[in-house]
């Protein structure tokens, strides 16, 4: 009796040590978005903070409001963003079809330990890749290059959620269309997708979140600007290069704009991530139904 | 009614032959991704050909990085990486997989609900706002309250010693939060695949909650456990912006791990603007090649083992 009484206490231990380490887990999550609020906010309630560029340091007798801003860099954010979606939304979501409807076939295989490879690889050595393939050939850094390596991190998380989405789409669905006469492509493209279309503009959601905030592939390809720029053949400043290069420069004031800057970035990224989650329930309240 | 039957055949022979052409389009488009993974590393390979072919593979083991004299050896910035990534593990593993069991745990319903937010949010903050914070909080914080007092008390230990505010410790903090959700998701995953069967074999001999998690869950899911642990490693590795901000970018292999180094992807982010020559830019491409290939290793080997994990699981559900 004695040594079962331990026992019990022994695991009810261990069971508050487990919840522990996971109220440890999140603390991070609530000091993150603690200093980012307090400490970029003061940046952002100034609405010139979104429409202005860049302006020189101007320590140690800045004026009480700063007319710089860091409009060019969510310009350059949504231009880039936008731009690799083009191209990776399409690829990918096609990309998925295949693996969902024909992912018996071997070559699928391939594709999937190909995609999810490329989720795990370095975004630096994407970005050193995209360098290679659309700087050094045209000795300048554009803002498109900076959209290419995007887009190659984008693709395999658009075709590994579009498979999942479009997979969860039951059998009864495909053999009703083709049992009307419908062409096996009319099937997947008309039918299949616009069932799955909620999990599928998840993916997308989510390949876009994680676009928009990264930093390492833009470093040598977009390059970063001072001014607003609309030329995708042209060097452009993103928000996540902005955050960077002012965070670890000497000057308060611009600390204090990589602080704001982060505090749009953080909001961007989990705006989206919210609205992708609203979108997956939709999904499965449908597939519910089907 | 016969000329109908006849008819038939002729339609759905006719209403293959587009079916097929719509698997060749979408297996080609699906193909781009593959091929991009292969371009990525050939490219790489190709741009690196100088450096290769100047030092060979003594440049994995030299540990000069001089760009005036053109001579460079990778071998501080390996050990930058492999050692922040090894600590972020150390410090990540047991939070992780805490985690993990709370989440796969059935009942409290709310708790879990919020946890799995909070760690999917803790997923999708950008590698730089972390940087940003570690950088101006988490570091000043852990150089106060863990490096200075853990050195004083440990004068004995060299690599406990010198401490800074930028180092490799607090690198491997910041990694360490960074691959948390990785570790997290893929080991509930792996968790709940365990048959349920033996969970209930084990509650009905009259273990307890902790016996059962410990002497039967985690060790059938210890495979895939281990195999989301080389997944986050592979991540850890690859990681730049965050590491770069808080390392202190010292080519050198420190002597204490409070001391500030440099990791492969750190050296690229912040020289790779500036290289000129036939040789620099070369050395760092020959370092972001290293990178890759570690991580392709890594990373393959995961899958490996998280698929065969949780294929065994199924087989013996």
């Amino acid at each position: 009796m004695n040594r079962n009484v331990r026992r019990h206490y022994v695991s009810r231990g261990w069971l508050g040590v487990m919840y522990a380490l996971t109220a440890l887990a999140l603390i991070p999550l609530g000091l993150v978005l603690w200093f980012t609020v307090t400490k970029g906010l003061p940046s952002v309630v100034h609405p010139q903070f979104f429409f202005n560029v860049e302006l020189p340091p101007c320590e140690p007798s800045c004026p009480a409001v700063s007319d710089a801003g860091v409009g060019h860099a969510i310009v350059g954010t949504l231009i880039m963003v936008g731009l690799a979606s083009l191209m990776a939304i399409p690829i990918g979501i096609l990309g998925g079809i295949y693996l969902a409807e024909y992912g018996v076939a071997r070559w699928s295989n391939w594709v999937r330990l190909g995609s999810d490879v490329l989720v795990g690889t370095p975004s630096i050595a994407i970005g050193l890749f995209a360098y290679a393939f659309l700087v050094v050939p045209f000795h300048h850094f554009s803002a498109f290059s900076g959209s290419v390596a995007l887009a190659v991190l984008m693709l395999p998380i658009v075709t590994r959620t579009t498979e999942g989405a479009v997979s969860l789409i039951p059998n009864g669905l495909r053999e009703s269309g083709l049992a009307l006469g419908l062409p096996r492509w009319r099937v997947s493209l008309q039918l299949v997708l616009p069932a799955a279309a909620p999990g599928v503009i998840t993916g997308a959601l989510l390949s876009v979140a994680r676009a928009a905030g990264e930093t390492a592939p833009l470093l040598f390809t977009a390059f970063g600007q001072h001014i607003l720029k609309l030329n995708p053949n042209e060097a452009m400043q993103a928000l996540p290069v902005t955050v960077f290069k002012y965070a670890l420069l000497p000057y308060k004031s611009l600390q204090a704009q990589a602080w704001g800057a982060a505090l749009v970035l953080i909001i961007m990224v989990l705006g989206i991530n919210l609205i992708s989650r609203y979108v997956l329930r939709r999904q499965i309240a449908l597939a519910g139904q089907l | 009614m016969a000329v109908g039957v006849e008819a038939r055949p002729a339609v759905a022979v006719g209403a293959r032959r587009p079916a097929d052409r719509f698997r060749t389009v979408v297996g080609v488009v699906s193909s781009v991704v593959p091929a991009v993974l292969v371009l990525i590393v050939l490219t790489l390979l190709q741009q690196a050909l100088p450096a290769i072919k100047q030092f060979g593979l003594k440049f994995l083991i030299e540990t000069d990085w001089n760009p005036v004299t053109d001579s460079f050896g990778a071998l501080p910035a390996i050990f930058g990486t492999v050692s922040t990534s090894f600590l972020a593990l150390a410090m990540a593993l047991p939070v992780g997989v805490a985690v993990a069991v709370i989440l796969a745990e059935p009942g409290h319903p709310n708790i879990r609900g919020i946890v799995g937010i909070g760690i999917e949010l803790l997923a999708a903050i950008p590698s730089v706002v972390y940087g940003i914070w570690a950088l101006y909080v988490l570091a000043p914080w852990s150089y106060e309250h863990l490096e200075v007092p853990v050195s004083d008390h440990a004068t004995f230990i060299g690599w406990l010693g010198a401490p800074a505010v930028r180092s490799l410790f607090n690198a491997a903090l910041v990694l360490a939060v960074m691959i948390l959700p990785t570790l997290t998701a893929i080991s509930r995953d792996v968790i709940k695949a365990v048959p349920r069967g033996l969970k209930e074999n084990a509650v009905a001999l009259g273990a307890t909650w902790w016996e059962t998690t410990w002497r039967v869950i985690l060790p059938s899911a210890r495979a895939g456990i281990f195999g989301a642990t080389i997944l986050a490693l592979g991540r850890a590795l690859g990681e730049t912006i965050a590491v770069t901000m808080v390392i202190g970018n010292q080519y050198v292999i420190p002597h204490s791990i409070f001391q500030p180094a440099y990791t492969l992807s750190s050296v690229i982010a912040n020289e790779f603007t500036e290289a000129t020559g036939p040789i620099y830019p070369a050395a760092l491409i020959e370092l972001g090649l290293v990178l890759i290939l570690v991580t392709l290793l890594v990373n393959i080997f995961a899958l490996l083992l998280v698929h065969s994990a949780s294929n065994e699981a199924r087989l013996t559900a």
